[in-house]
């Protein structure tokens, strides 16, 4: 292959590096209003008056609204294909406010200056309720988060307002108490996750103005521009066709855009008032008021023979959606679905979950979506049944994991087509030097340097649901045009879909010009979520490319006058290969824009009815020092499995930056809140994001497989990366120390006091 | 209050509220490579120099620029671009907000240690946070540099 396979730089990198205007703030209209929210200071409480006459009074106030001026019709801010998992449960201003941050009115003036002003100028009386702060308190507690009568859930997921359920399920295979009991040994433990953010660097924003068509636009950094339309047309109750989104370059996303977190503030301020707007969230906004990880708690049985043989795994997931139920019934899935399945022959498996309302900040969708969680725990659990059974960590999964060709029950019963795990395991071993430096080295100055292991496993897309387009077109000078739904927010998407097509279509990258994401003009895709830009939307890429060569070869054919069966295109020229005539590609597209009645522009549409996981191990090498508690990071080695891959320096960065933030999980994102309910760790000086002085080594190799159902063999990459850190780490920390940590972040303090108990 | 800077090379005299901060000046007037990713001085995405020493511009008050020299990215596109190159060979830039301020520092570490080692390279640029890389593409990309810089700056 010339141009897959390629470490091409990204199409846009020297605009980013060299600092050019391309976001959403360097392009926002520069007289449009300032938009921003009064937050309520409760964790759950009654708006009982509002009075907002003074602050409508300061100079430059356009407009403030408050829960009377909205639409009585109930949304989700989620970014799901629709009909949505997520219930409907949100209003834009609710007079009932459910978490400290919710929105109790919105205020749009000329600037920061008399917005501020104004925002203090509101006087709201509250009905303070008491509140669901402890997620194991909210299921059938008689508090209700949701009381209300218009609250829905579109989709058969278990929910039950009535119930603080906003999700609930169960999935099993085999008689799973009878092999537990046939089993000599059994691991049960349970495993605690956080609420971590993002922490993209560039915080929520949208701005909007209304065009000649009386059209509002929407400019948003977002990863789901259709998504997104339809949520601002449910919220603002208009149509769709009154909507436009775009994104410029994003700042970072990793499932925290793929809910519309921002827009529907500004979205509604342009609506009612016709002038453009915008909102940017501070960063402490964007920690006590987004869309962070779900909190689970993870509980998990593993059952094994005495010889090693993995025979059962038991989970059942607690996950706290917070205020609002977005990606609830979705992510609690892959911490079961997206973890069993790592294990290939089990006689017998459950899976069973809740999910519930609480009165703290909604969650929403982040890199993993669930799987971090589930892999967290059941990775664990599975070392320690190691421990448990004297036996070496990385020969149990060996013996255990799963392979090529094996039916994965718990995975929906899909058969693994392409799977390297084994060799991801034996060459992250040979990386890492697994076996002279298991468990532990005492360094004799109060230190121990450790290992630990763990594998993960991600989605390619949602199987049956994603859908990816793309339309390409032959311009009059031989160049492609290639547009395209999907969002890129950093990651490379444009750039490797060009590379498909460049290689599809036997020309260079530079000759390809790419363009997305615009519900206008863009072919419709779910949008960059879920893994599956590369595998869904990339395979609609590779067949587009296909079509629009058959028809160029028609094109060259009228203009040869000969038939098609006997030509060939090689990128530059269709040749007949009986007459030895031929004409260019520039000559084709030439002709094209004279009397043809045949558009060299093909849209194809594709969707996957499987969702081929992608797969990795993970293995890190610590030192703990015995006094403080401090771990460093030493070494991390992952060797991954994401098929055919398209672009190895950006899938390199991907894997690079997922373990990072995986770090940063593991050993210092702290989430804490007051007994108010107030979340304590709102800026980065409480919420500490992994600095390059707080990684060691990062060795990243590729055990390709080859993936039948993926463009050019690929599968995905974006999302598994961040699952290995946290069960590896605690699994380095038990080996240094003899202590299981099953709360994260694991802090120093936390091993420090664990080995004063000791 | 009034105040006068040399921005970017360009003599400047602007009519300011006391209470602005440098990075709004600075974008004001059209320095949008310089970005906000926190409001506590814990990011490094709004580093700019003045007079040549980087500073954060979201905790300087734009006053404390008067009679000063101040340079953003805009300013320094040549130096940029070649040393960006490199963030870009290892497609370490991802979504790219964090990559102005970073690359200002880069420069600053330059000017001070030509040479610097590993230690110094992650000491000098720790403020400057990045969610998306990792970290590790950008010290590959720091080594290339440095190795292009001494072969004279020749690939």
């Amino acid at each position: 292959m010339k141009v897959v396979g390629k470490p091409i730089r990204k199409k846009d990198a020297m605009a980013l590096v060299t600092g050019k205007p391309v976001y959403m703030d360097d392009v926002a209209p520069k007289d449009c209003l300032i938009v921003k929210v009064l937050r309520s200071p409760h964790a759950n409480a009654l708006v009982k008056t509002i009075r907002i006459d003074r602050a409508k009074k300061v100079e430059g106030i356009e407009a403030v609204y408050t829960w009377e001026d909205v639409p009585n019709q109930r949304f989700t801010m989620a970014g799901q294909t629709y009909p949505e998992p997520s219930p409907y449960d949100r209003l834009i201003l609710d007079r009932h406010v459910r978490y400290v941050g919710d929105p109790v009115a919105i205020v749009a003036g000329e600037n920061d200056a008399c917005v501020d002003k104004a925002l203090k100028l509101i006087k709201v009386e509250y009905e303070v309720l008491p509140a669901i702060l402890d997620f194991h308190k909210s299921k059938d507690n008689a508090l209700l988060v949701h009381p209300e009568e218009n609250w829905e859930a579109k989709c058969p997921v278990g929910a039950d307002n009535q119930r603080n359920l906003c999700a609930c399920g169960y999935d099993s295979m085999g008689d799973i108490d009878a092999v537990f009991e046939d089993c000599d040994v059994v691991v049960e433990e349970t495993y605690h996750t956080l609420a971590n953010q993002q922490a993209m660097m560039e915080t929520f924003r949208t701005t909007c103005y209304m065009d000649a068509y009386g059209r509002l636009n929407v400019l948003s950094s977002t990863q789901i521009v259709f998504h997104l339309r339809r949520i601002l047309s449910e919220a603002l109750g208009t149509s769709k066709s009154k909507i436009r989104v775009v994104k410029p370059r994003i700042g970072g996303g990793f499932g925290a855009k793929q809910s519309a977190v921002a827009e529907i503030y500004p979205a509604f301020v342009t609506w009612k008032t016709g002038k453009p707007s915008k909102m940017i969230f501070t960063r402490e906004e964007s920690q006590i008021a987004s869309s962070p990880r779900h909190e689970m708690e993870v509980s998990v049985r593993v059952g094994a023979n005495q010889d090693g043989k993995i025979r059962a795994i038991d989970v059942y997931t607690l996950s706290n959606t917070g205020a609002y139920g977005e990606h609830g019934p979705t992510t609690v899935g892959l911490s079961g679905h997206k973890s069993i399945p790592l294990y290939g022959s089990l006689e017998s498996f459950r899976f069973a979950y809740d999910v519930v309302y609480t009165n703290t900040m909604s969650a929403g969708a982040y890199r993993g979506y669930g799987a971090t969680q589930g892999i967290f725990a059941v990775e664990s659990a599975v070392s320690q049944l190691a421990a448990k059974l004297g036996m070496d960590p990385v020969e149990l999964r060996m013996k255990n994991m799963v392979r090529e060709g094996q039916v994965m029950p718990a995975y929906y019963g899909e058969t693994t087509r392409s799977c390297a795990l084994d060799r991801c395991m034996m060459r992250a071993k040979e990386m890492i030097g697994w076996d002279e430096k298991y468990p532990c080295r005492d360094m004799g100055n109060g230190k121990v340097r450790s290992v630990g292991v763990s594998m993960a496993m991600q989605g390619s897309g949602i199987s049956g649901v994603d859908v990816g387009s793309a339309t390409i077109k032959l311009n009059e000078d031989g160049i492609y045009t290639l547009l395209i739904g999907a969002a890129d927010m950093g990651t490379g998407c444009d750039t490797i879909l060009s590379q498909m097509a460049a290689e599809c279509l036997d020309c260079t990258i530079d000759d390809i010009i790419v363009g997305g994401a615009d519900t206008d003009t863009s072919p419709y895709d779910s949008g960059s979520y879920a893994s599956s830009t590369t595998y869904v939307t990339g395979r609609a890429v590779e067949i587009a490319c296909e079509k629009l060569k058959e028809k160029i070869c028609q094109r060259a054919s009228q203009m040869m006058d000969c038939s098609v069966e006997g030509l060939e295109f090689d990128g530059h020229v269709v040749k007949d290969l009986e007459s030895k005539k031929s004409v260019t590609l520039q000559e084709i597209g030439t002709s094209s824009m004279c009397g043809n009645e045949c558009a060299l522009q093909v849209t194809e549409t594709h969707s996957s009815p499987v969702s081929p996981p992608p797969f990795m191990v993970g293995m890190v090498e610590i030192e703990l020092d015995k006094e403080t508690g401090h771990v460093e990071i030493l070494d991390y080695v992952a060797v991954v499995d994401c098929g055919t891959v398209i672009n190895p320096n950006l899938a390199r960065v991907q894997v690079e930056g997922g373990l990072v933030q995986g770090i940063g999980m593991a050993l210092y994102e702290n989430i804490q809140y007051t007994q108010k309910g107030q979340m304590m760790n709102q800026s980065f000086m409480q919420y500490k994001v992994p600095t390059r002085l707080d990684m060691g080594k990062l060795r990243v190799e590729f055990e390709p497989s080859y993936e039948p159902t993926g463009p050019f063999g690929a599968k995905s990459i974006g999302e598994i990366v961040i699952n290995t850190p946290s069960p590896a780490i605690a699994h380095a920390i038990y080996n240094a120390t003899g202590l299981w940590f099953r709360e994260l972040p694991i802090t120093s303090e936390k091993i420090a006091m664990g080995l004063l108990e000791k | 209050m009034q105040i006068n800077m040399i921005l970017n090379g360009k003599k400047i005299t602007d009519e300011i509220n006391p209470d602005l901060l440098l990075i709004d000046f600075v974008r004001n007037h059209g320095c949008y490579s310089v970005k906000r990713g926190c409001e506590t001085s814990n990011c490094g995405l709004c580093t700019v120099f003045m007079d040549g020493k980087p500073v954060l511009s979201c905790s300087v008050l734009a006053a404390r620029a008067d009679g000063h020299v101040v340079d953003t990215l805009e300013g320094l596109q040549e130096e940029a671009a070649e040393f960006g190159a490199f963030i870009a060979d290892q497609g370490a830039d991802q979504c790219g907000f964090c990559n102005p301020g970073m690359v200002m520092n880069a420069i600053a570490l330059f000017r001070e240690h030509p040479c610097p080692s590993d230690e110094e390279i992650k000491e000098y640029l720790a403020g400057n946070l990045c969610r998306c890389s990792g970290y590790e593409g950008q010290l590959r990309a720091i080594h290339a540099f440095m190795e292009y810089k001494k072969q004279g700056g020749t690939v």
